[in-house]
């Protein structure tokens, strides 16, 4: 991906943007109690005294949220800091129970990481930096229009765990946000901390951006675009706020610093006013300082996986992939396990790419399956592979084959058999069907030994449907030609 | 520092203390009052000091991921003020008003 | 008269000599003598004797264990910011009147676990912001002694339950001196544990960082046992500590020869009122006959710890106390939407005091002024902090102060803020360096009772019941002359 200049209100201005991703943590539990951190459970079934904040209850830390929040600034690139400080966030909201979020402040779990989003014309890469993460709990659900007249509160999800990244001002264009928002989120995908899901709101983005004119390096006064729910849809309130930013400008106004909301097509105020967001945060008092030993961020930066980057570069090599093939291959790191089980136990990473590319892919997206739960082990899809190389079964038959391994999870050496999809390259049985077919169509017949060559597909798929898709195409190939050369 | 009957309305609007106006005006002397005496604190060096947090702590411990979670000897309708199928129910706000607006 | 001692309960319980009924029996017939009723002391915030009886009930089960619970059989009162799960913690506030807890407090399970019996909630300053249970929505407390006076607070309460001889032991809690002052007010010991010794679970907190559940006895026996039971590491507290919990009862028998005394000279200022020094004097005659070394030492920060703590405990319950909304439990006051819900619930259900103080702490915090006062205010509280610890690293033992600068005061009598701030003016300090402290009666003036405060570095309990037991045995009757 280059960079495109900004195409929106003329080259004179700058777009800055910064975005503020908040990303849920997959733990069982949530992050300062017991309770069930699942998603879709009855409203406020998963509560206890801690996270509906009855009097005197506490906050215990989850070790497993820990974990994933260092995981994840690893994967970042991030410094980890070994000493970071819980901190209260304090305002009142019905879905907030304690009055107060216990997030972190001015000392964080992690500063100063950095991702690539792509390359310039010049080849230079496009580093975006990341000011910091922290982890905090989220807060519950209100609900404005379940029963008239009230806002509905569902405390299941107050206290999941979560983590805030937040990049520097570092983009400048609605497409870099949406490519630092997909790099983002493929290399958190592959470790695996979360489930990422715009719709279920385990991962949620807010955009500051703000407008200068081309050459100025002080920034101009930002605003903060809200309820934005997919990455498209920010690229496009990027747009349009960076536009109205534009046109405030060159009339000679004053952008005010607020927030705004998005809608799906504009953005309007929120109407609260600035001043009134005096969080009061301080230390908080009932959870001492997480101290992490320096061993063990060591040890974790070393048990990551494997990242996309490095996972794309690797793929190029070992398996002598082309961009395209490995963009598509590496796109999610489940599918990517998947292709390299495959191209080792097959030995021909090509054949294997283009079967998982092809039919693999396809047969996902049709079931709307994940690659985790597809019925096809790597090791039938190898074996499969391995019986059309050696010419047991046609490519033809392989994709009857496979749909059959689809539905049944059987074995393909076992259905070929099963099913009589064995390649046929008998002389004989070829010629049988061939006379059966040229007989059937006489005219095709004639004009292809006349010289039209192009019916030479007609007359082989006749056979090949005759056969049941059984013939050797080759030798088939072979034999028509033979038999009907004048 | 003074405290002027402003920042006691503000900081009453922070805290959702409603406050009345008499009651405003009373307060801004007594929290004066008091304030005068924290002043004595502006006149210690504590130049490098450290904060005290977590006074006779040791680290903070974690636990495992897992449950079962704390039990409620009874359930939420049992002592929350409004709820209707299993929700906690408060006066409606207007669909996009933030944190900060309620 | 007074109640039996809870050892004495507890062997005559487990040798079947007497029926936790008959106990509970006790202990009822003597609140209905004392007046401990609402137009009376007004002790208790809650009494439900009928659940007490089935509590009793039960401890009939319980004789065949191999050890019995320490407090088995032993009625106990209970301060009404502690969470019990079968009468109402109300706090001494309207905002949760009503409310009973869906969970206990650890340190309730494990007095029940103990076989002890909880006799009702005492009434107590709201929110356990106060220092003399004046200011509590239920009507102020009497102190049993002299009922036209305060028992002191916050737990006044739980203290005049002991004082009265309706049980041998109540639990407080502390968090500038809640337990301490009462004690010392009501003629009985009182103790604060270390920061962190103690879990807080169920309690409701004031000011975390300074937050402590307190004991008051008797006797230092009976409170010495009643802490044994509830120390100990809690997994569902952060900040309580996994240290092994000595036996305390076991520093009843030790002597004090050769225990260094130290005598901050900053508690004992010019000003102190002389007949509390007598009494002081006195005691420290007492320590210094049985073979204690007593010396002069300083604790050169202490005439900050009132502003020190009335910055940080504000700042802290302001926090702690946005949870009072009315959305999830207690108080609900419908107003204009939601803001004026909020604002009607809370102006509706918080006396005056609180209401002080939560401005004070949101204040405090808020932005522009959080440099200037809190985080000056936890700077000044590591010096504070770091005078003991230099003390105690001198090889001083414990240490002996007054508890309170006054005897009970007359209710009413003290209606200015900041005044009432300062009898905390000798306790306040433990609580911000987290050290363990204990009142023990010394002495009386005009009838009224005197307290005598040790003071011991973290997690030395042990040494400060030990200087206690000594000094509580050399007195004898003089602690109530």
């Amino acid at each position: 991906m280059t960079t495109a200049d900004s195409k929106t209100a003329g080259e004179s201005w700058e777009m800055v943007v910064g975005l503020e991703v908040h990303v849920q943590l997959k733990t069982r539990t949530k992050i300062f109690c017991s309770c069930s951190a699942e998603y879709g459970a009855a409203p406020n079934a998963n509560t206890c005294p801690v996270c509906l904040a009855l009097p005197g209850a506490l906050p215990v830390l989850n070790a497993h949220a820990v974990a994933l929040a260092t995981r994840a600034v690893l994967a970042l690139n991030c410094e980890v800091q070994p000493v970071s400080v819980f901190a209260r966030k304090n305002y009142f909201y019905p879905d907030l129970p304690k009055g107060y979020q216990i997030s972190q402040f001015d000392k964080p779990l992690a500063l100063r990481g950095w991702i690539e989003i792509g390359t310039r014309a010049d080849h230079s890469p496009i580093r975006i930096g990341v000011t910091r993460v922290h982890m905090e709990e989220d807060a519950g659900k209100s609900i404005h229009d379940r029963f008239p007249g009230v806002t509905a509160v569902d405390l299941n999800r107050s206290g999941v765990p979560l983590i805030e990244i937040v990049s520097e001002p570092d983009i400048r264009s609605a497409e870099e946000a949406g490519a630092y928002l997909r790099v983002l989120k493929q290399i958190l995908e592959y470790v695996d901390v979360s489930d990422l899901n715009m719709e279920e709101g385990s991962l949620r983005v807010d955009a500051n951006v703000s407008a200068r004119r081309r050459g100025d390096t002080k920034l101009g006064t930002k605003t903060e675009v809200k309820n934005v729910n997919s990455f498209s849809g920010v690229e496009r309130a990027l747009e349009v706020e960076f536009a109205r930013h534009v046109a405030v400008l060159e009339a000679g106004g004053a952008i005010e610093q607020q927030t705004m909301l998005w809608d799906g097509s504009t953005v309007r105020p929120a109407r609260s006013k600035e001043g009134s967001h005096d969080y009061r945060y301080f230390p908080e008092p009932d959870l001492p300082p997480l101290i992490l030993d320096l061993q063990w961020i060591e040890k974790e930066r070393h048990d990551l996986p494997e990242l996309p980057a490095a996972r794309r570069k690797r793929f190029a090599s070992e398996y002598k992939l082309g961009e395209y093939d490995v963009e598509v291959l590496t796109s999610n790191p489940r599918l990517a396990d998947y292709y390299e089980s495959v191209a080792r136990a097959h030995g021909e990473p090509k054949a294997a790419a283009n079967w998982v590319m092809g039919e693999v892919m396809a047969t996902l997206k049709t079931s709307d399956e994940d690659i985790t739960r597809f019925r096809v082990r790597p090791a039938d899809l190898a074996a499969l592979l391995g019986l059309v190389r050696d010419g047991v079964v046609s490519h033809t038959a392989a994709k009857q084959i496979f749909a059959r391994m689809v539905a049944t999870g059987d074995q393909p050496a076992q259905i070929a058999e099963r099913e009589g999809l064995v390649k046929v390259d008998d002389d004989s049985q070829l010629s049988t069907w061939l006379d059966e077919v040229i007989a059937e169509h006489p005219s095709e017949a004639e004009r292809f030994r006349s010289g039209e060559k192009k019916l030479q597909g007609v007359l082989i798929g006749a056979v090949m449907k005759k056969s049941k898709g059984r013939a050797d195409p080759r030798k088939l190939t072979q034999l028509l030609t033979a038999r009907l050369t004048s | 520092m003074a405290v002027t009957i402003d920042d006691v309305r503000h900081i009453a609007t922070l805290a959702r203390l409603g406050l009345p106006d008499a009651r405003a005006a009373s307060i801004v002397a007594e929290l004066n009052t008091i304030l005068e005496h924290m002043d004595e604190l502006a006149k210690v060096d504590t130049t490098g000091v450290e904060e005290a947090i977590g006074v006779g702590a040791e680290g903070l411990p974690v636990r495992a991921d897992k449950g079962p979670p704390f039990p409620l000897a009874r359930s939420l309708d049992a002592f929350a003020p409004s709820v209707r199928d299993g929700f906690l129910l408060v006066p409606r706000l207007s669909t996009h008003e933030s944190p900060e607006e309620a | 008269m007074t109640a039996r001692c809870c050892a004495d309960v507890r062997s005559d319980t487990a040798a079947g000599r007497v029926t936790a009924a008959d106990t509970l029996t006790a202990a009822i017939d003597r609140a209905h003598d004392v007046g401990a009723g609402r137009e009376g002391l007004n002790i208790f915030a809650w009494r439900d004797d009928d659940d007490a009886r089935r509590q009793a009930a039960t401890i009939g089960d319980r004789l065949a264990d191999t050890t019995p619970g320490a407090l088995l059989g032993v009625p106990i009162a209970v301060k009404d910011n502690i969470a019990t799960r079968t009468m109402p913690t109300t706090c001494g506030s309207r905002i949760l009147e009503g409310y009973v807890s869906p969970y206990e407090a650890t340190v309730v399970r494990r007095l029940r676990e103990a076989g002890g019996i909880v006799f009702g909630k005492t009434n107590m300053d709201e929110f356990a912001m106060g220092s003399s249970t004046e200011h509590s929505a239920y009507g102020p407390t009497r102190n049993p002694i002299a009922p036209d006076r305060v028992p002191g607070g916050s737990s006044g309460g739980s203290a005049a339950a002991v004082a009265s001889g309706i049980v041998s032991i109540a639990l407080g809690s502390e968090t500038g001196g809640s337990v301490r002052q009462p004690a010392a007010f009501c003629g009985i010991v009182g103790v604060k544990p270390t920061y962190g010794r103690v879990s807080r679970f169920g309690l409701v907190a004031f000011a975390s960082s300074l937050d402590q559940v307190g004991v008051f006895g008797q006797t230092v026996d009976d409170a010495a046992r009643g802490l044994a039971v509830i120390a100990g590491h809690d997994e569902m507290d952060s900040t309580s500590a996994d240290i092994a919990v000595p036996d305390y009862t076991a520093a009843a028998s030790t002597d004090v020869k050769g225990l260094v005394v130290g005598l901050p000279k900053e508690y004992f200022p010019a000003s102190l009122d002389p007949a509390i020094r007598a009494k002081c004097d006195a005691a420290i005659a007492h320590l210094k006959a049985l073979g204690a070394t007593v010396k002069e030492v300083s604790l050169p920060h202490t005439d900050l710890a009132i502003p020190v703590y009335y910055i940080i405990a504000p700042a802290e319950a302001s926090s702690n106390l946005a949870r009072f909304d009315g959305v999830r439990y207690g108080l609900r006051i419908t107003g204009d939407g939601l803001r004026g819900m909020y604002e009607a619930t809370r102006s509706g259900g918080f006396g005056s005091e609180v209401t002080r103080r939560i401005l004070l702490g949101t204040y405090v915090l808020s932005a522009g002024y959080y440099d200037a006062y809190y985080r000056k205010a936890q700077q000044v509280r590591t010096l504070i902090a770091n005078d003991f610890r230099r003390v105690f690293d001198s090889g001083v033992h414990v240490l002996f102060t007054p508890t309170a600068p006054s005897t009970a005061f007359p209710i009413g009598a003290i209606s200015d803020p900041y005044e009432m701030y300062l009898s905390d003016i000798f306790t306040a300090t433990a609580n911000l360096a987290g050290v363990p402290a204990m009142s023990i009666p010394i002495g009386r003036i005009g009838g009224l009772p005197v307290g005598g405060q040790f003071l011991a570095t973290h997690f030395d309990e042990a040494r400060m019941f030990n200087a206690a037991y000594a000094l509580e045995r050399a007195l004898g009757a003089e602690a109530r002359a």
